[in-house]
């Protein structure tokens, strides 16, 4: 068994003057304190990296910086499933009983790091150096790419997607920690400026700067236990041109695989966190996942099914889209709200029901997936 | 890039042409070279030119560039191309296609370099 006993998140937006270590260092130190423990009860360490700096040892340059001597420790890299993949391992570090308490931790500054232009190249070259960079495409380029297939087969329109902005960007506005907030409406996204077509700018989640942290330990440490039911991985591809078919994507791979570990069916699901880089992103994994049928998630966000108050709360913080991106951290702080929502601490964003959550991640083009589920004990 | 000392020239290395690659054992084509078959591991898979006919799978139009180069070509269409020969590619295309186009390839210079180029085919 594990249970997240402990998370701590930064502000996102932007944190002029801090280093990716000193974001790392603030979210863990949040995420340590929430859980009642000291930094020397911290036996592993799991972190994700920094394009602003790239270090080939990143989680024992933060031990060191932090003062901790772990008996594990190692740096995880699957993009922007990296969050929940380390939370996975975690998991099983703690059950086959290696360590006992892991900090799982990631933040950069890669807003005031470096030009925006330069964030954008880096991560560019996830594509393949000699078959698809030289084209100059960017990363909202292969999503946009992914959503010419997805809104062709589907009959799935720039307004439905432009509703999963207008969502995450209400969402945000009730949490001081998101980067914008701003109120936006389906016609802001729809005249913001064109990026890589069909996506527009409101579109495409921010890049901001940020940390986030959180406890995966062998035994709960507060009184309500936030426990990991179950977890799995699916990776089909690394780059867009050697994807599968949209119907073999990996999301529907890794939660039918979750689901199996966990015992559970998703209309157990109360809370749900998703990726969403893109609107697109957002709107594909959400009917993958089986939380909306083919090609209509936009309909079920117009009905409010997935508002604060409605049946299956998403990314109440405001997601990737409006609370911010900051990397490996981005994915992360939907766990830590997922956590504050389990554990009735999440304040004016409450739903009424959190028992049981779903968190899912995506890394790369829609290439790396991790699904988990989470589950409230008393 | 790992091609082996038959390699055929392509875009990819500033020639006018489209390279495949054909397993003799098992039939599949891949499209990224490799001294091996990735359906069924056999070695030294055939290197071919295709034909560059195909039907346009997918398509972006980058508005916003990340480099002075590519920035002095916006904007520009990525496709996605699956080739009668039964590979996919990305390439560049005319602004205007659509998904189900067929398509021919030309070779245009981008930001420095060759880069193969879809047409709407004109049948």
């Amino acid at each position: 068994m594990s249970f997240i006993t402990g998370v701590g998140l930064t502000a996102y937006g932007r944190h002029e003057g801090s280093s990716t270590l000193d974001l790392m260092s603030k979210a863990a130190s949040l995420a340590i304190a929430d859980a009642g423990l000291k930094r020397s009860d911290i036996d592993g360490i799991l972190c994700g990296y920094s394009t602003v700096a790239p270090h080939i040892m990143l989680a024992t340059v933060f031990a060191e910086h932090f003062g901790i001597r772990p008996a594990y420790a190692h740096a995880v890299q699957v993009g922007g499933a990296t969050g929940l993949a380390m939370t996975m391992l975690a998991h099983h570090l703690v059950e086959s009983k290696v360590v006992r308490h892991v900090l799982v931790v990631s933040g950069e500054n890669r807003l005031t790091g470096q030009s925006r232009d330069a964030s954008i190249l880096a991560l560019a070259q996830v594509g393949h150096p000699d078959y698809e960079v030289p084209l100059g495409p960017t990363i909202p380029a292969y999503y946009g790419l992914v959503a010419s297939r997805y809104m062709h087969e589907y009959g799935v329109t720039e307004t439905d997607l432009a509703e999963f902005a207008v969502l995450m960007r209400s969402h945000a506005l009730t949490h001081p920690g998101a980067q914008f907030h701003d109120p936006i409406t389906v016609a802001d996204v729809m005249a913001s400026k064109p990026v890589a077509l069909p996506l527009k700018l409101l579109d495409c989640c921010p890049v901001s700067d940020g940390g986030a942290a959180f406890i995966v330990s062998r035994e709960r440490t507060g009184e309500i236990g936030v426990r990991v039911l179950g977890c799995a991985q699916a990776h089909t591809h690394q780059h867009v041109t050697a994807a599968p078919a949209l119907s073999e994507l990996g999301a529907e791979i890794a939660i039918a695989r979750a689901k199996e570990a966990a015992g559970v069916a998703i209309s157990d699901v109360r809370y749900a966190a998703v990726y969403d880089s893109f609107t697109i992103t957002l709107a594909m994994l959400l009917e993958d996942l089986g939380l909306a049928g083919r090609g209509e998630a936009a309909s079920r966000v117009r009905s409010g099914y997935f508002s604060r108050d409605g049946e299956m709360p998403l990314n109440t913080h405001g997601g990737l889209l409006s609370y911010g991106h900051c990397g490996v951290g981005g994915a992360m702080a939907h766990l830590v709200e997922t956590h504050l929502q389990m554990t009735g601490r999440a304040g004016n964003r409450q739903v009424r029901d959190a028992s049981i959550a779903l968190l899912h991640g995506d890394g790369g083009v829609l290439s790396s997936h991790v699904s988990m589920f989470l589950e409230r004990v008393r | 890039m790992s091609g082996g000392k038959h390699a055929l020239a392509d875009w990819t290395t500033g020639a006018e042409a489209i390279v495949y690659q054909a397993c003799t054992p098992c039939g599949a084509r891949q499209y990224f070279r490799r001294s091996f078959c990735v359906s069924c591991g056999a070695p030294d898979p055939v290197e071919k030119r295709a034909s560059g006919a195909g039907t346009v799978y997918a398509t972006s139009l980058v508005c916003r560039a990340a480099t002075p180069e590519t920035r002095a070509h916006v904007p520009y269409n990525i496709v996605l191309v699956d080739t009668v020969e039964g590979f996919r590619m990305m390439a560049h295309g005319d602004n205007d296609l659509a998904i189900g186009d067929k398509v021919t390839a030309r070779f245009a210079q981008f930001a420095g370099r060759l880069v193969p180029y879809f047409a709407r085919a004109t049948s």
